[in-house]
């Protein structure tokens, strides 16, 4: 186990957790309109909000390397509104949100899709507009979908490597998580530095998709 | 009193609700077998189902029209809105079921209070407020949804089938609630039931509806075989 091995894991779980409440407000808005609402282009916006799913995450990591990259306009207006994203923690937070919104949204859309969507039009013949209708009926009875989809974000974005690594670079006590460190010690043959942090991380996930998985089982008993 | 005009087309999948009345009533009574379509004709009303086509006049409000284009949210319909299933909130204790309708801040048409615990003490619901809904009886959270409708000051009060869950030896304990709140409260009901006892007990209107259509229309003595 490297010396560091502690402080590794607590900024990856900082970071996932991080990437967790970035990620967590627009996939739940997002997995409810997709449950609740047609609307022109819906396959179009599921599509593409699942894309990071299926695509090699270097792939997307790329993709948010030449958007936040100083070359893009939106990397100079950030840069000159003094925000550094690119190789910074913050590049690591999005790559772990970007990856993990997909998750997400498909777990609260599998929530919403599951309760009766009476509820929500007594709600409304009680006299709720469409948010309070959505903060106190929609979002408590589909509590247990919204808590595990956090928890499976929250496992993704620990697990994430290839995005993390083109956006955020993966330097040695700046943007290294668990997974790029493991990568870099099997790269320079200290593999058994890399089997002491494998097993951290093979835990630390664990414990989130045992969560996930027990929150999910309470919904449908 | 309440004027009430319907003329509504109602398709869903092969079911054609095609049904009409104009009437000034206290107590409508709906009245027909299951699949008569008595459910999709409330649910039109409330605003929980766009109808195909038609119109929809409840005192001097429209709340669907077709060729005016008018449809009506649920929100501001004013209507209460009691299913045969009740619908309670299953993450709300019976006080917070009830404290969910409000009424619109300019209403301020009912001398009656629509305060909590008047309406909970109406209804002999008392006892039963910091419950969960999940361990209520049929009765009970018949009247828990009654009065969470009635906390909403509606201008008209749908119930549907409000005795089906509640097992026979108790009906004649809820009966006595909805007489009073036609009695007491003066709120204009739309009762819809396939027993023809009750309507004769409570409805000064009654329509017979049956595969969507319907086949008369009377006072309770007129139209009822009883």
């Amino acid at each position: 186990m490297p010396e560091n091995a502690i402080e590794l894991a607590g900024f990856s779980a900082l970071m996932a957790l991080l990437a967790t409440v970035v990620a967590l407000p627009p996939g739940v808005a997002l997995g409810w309109l997709l449950a609740r609402r047609a609307f022109p282009g819906r396959s179009v916006v599921e599509t593409l909000a699942t894309l990071p799913l299926v695509m090699p995450p270097v792939a997307t990591g790329l993709i948010l390397l030449r958007l936040f990259g100083r070359r893009s306009p939106v990397g100079r207006a950030l840069e000159s509104a003094g925000l550094d994203i690119v190789f910074t923690w913050k590049a690591v937070v999005i790559a772990m949100a970007v990856m993990s919104l997909p998750l997400i949204v498909l777990t609260a859309k599998a929530g919403f899709e599951h309760l009766n969507p009476r509820f929500e039009q007594m709600a409304g013949s009680l006299g709720a507009g469409p948010l309070r209708v959505f903060f106190t009926v929609s979002l408590p009875l589909a509590g247990r979908s919204v808590i595990a989809a956090a928890l499976l974000g929250f496992a993704r974005a620990l697990g994430e490597f290839g995005a993390t690594i083109m956006v955020a670079g993966g330097i040695p006590g700046q943007t290294e998580t668990l997974s790029v460190a493991i990568y870099r010690f099997t790269e320079i043959g200290r593999d058994d530095e890399a089997m002491g942090l494998l097993m951290l991380s093979v835990a630390l996930a664990f414990i989130a998709m045992f969560a996930s998985h027990h929150v999910l089982r309470r919904r449908t008993a | 009193m309440i004027d009430l005009a319907f003329e509504l087309l109602i398709q869903q999948g092969d079911f054609v609700l095609d049904i009409a009345d104009t009437s000034r009533v206290e107590v409508l009574g709906l009245f027909g077998p299951s699949g008569a379509g008595k459910t999709t004709l409330l649910e039109s009303i409330a605003g929980l189902r766009a109808p195909t086509r038609g119109e929809l006049t409840v005192g001097a409000t429209t709340l669907f029209s077709s060729s005016q284009r008018i449809n009506l949210p649920a929100r501001d319909r004013r209507i209460g809105y009691v299913p045969q299933d009740s619908l309670l909130f299953p993450h709300l204790t019976v006080r917070g079921n009830l404290a969910y309708g409000t009424p619109p801040v300019a209403v301020r048409r009912s001398p009656v209070t629509t305060d909590l615990d008047s309406v909970a003490a109406m209804l002999e619901i008392v006892p039963l407020l910091d419950r969960r809904i999940q361990g209520l009886s049929g009765g009970e959270r018949q009247r828990v949804a009654l009065g969470r409708a009635l906390m909403t000051q509606p201008a008209l009060l749908l119930l549907d089938e409000p005795l089906a869950a509640v097992d026979r030896g108790r009906r004649d304990r809820i009966l006595p609630y909805l007489l009073r709140i036609r009695r007491e409260w003066h709120i204009p009901l739309i009762y819809v039931t396939h027993d023809a006892a009750e309507l004769s007990q409570i409805a000064d209107r009654v329509l017979v509806i049956g595969d969507g259509r319907v086949h008369r229309a009377g006072a309770p003595a007129d139209v009822l075989d009883t």
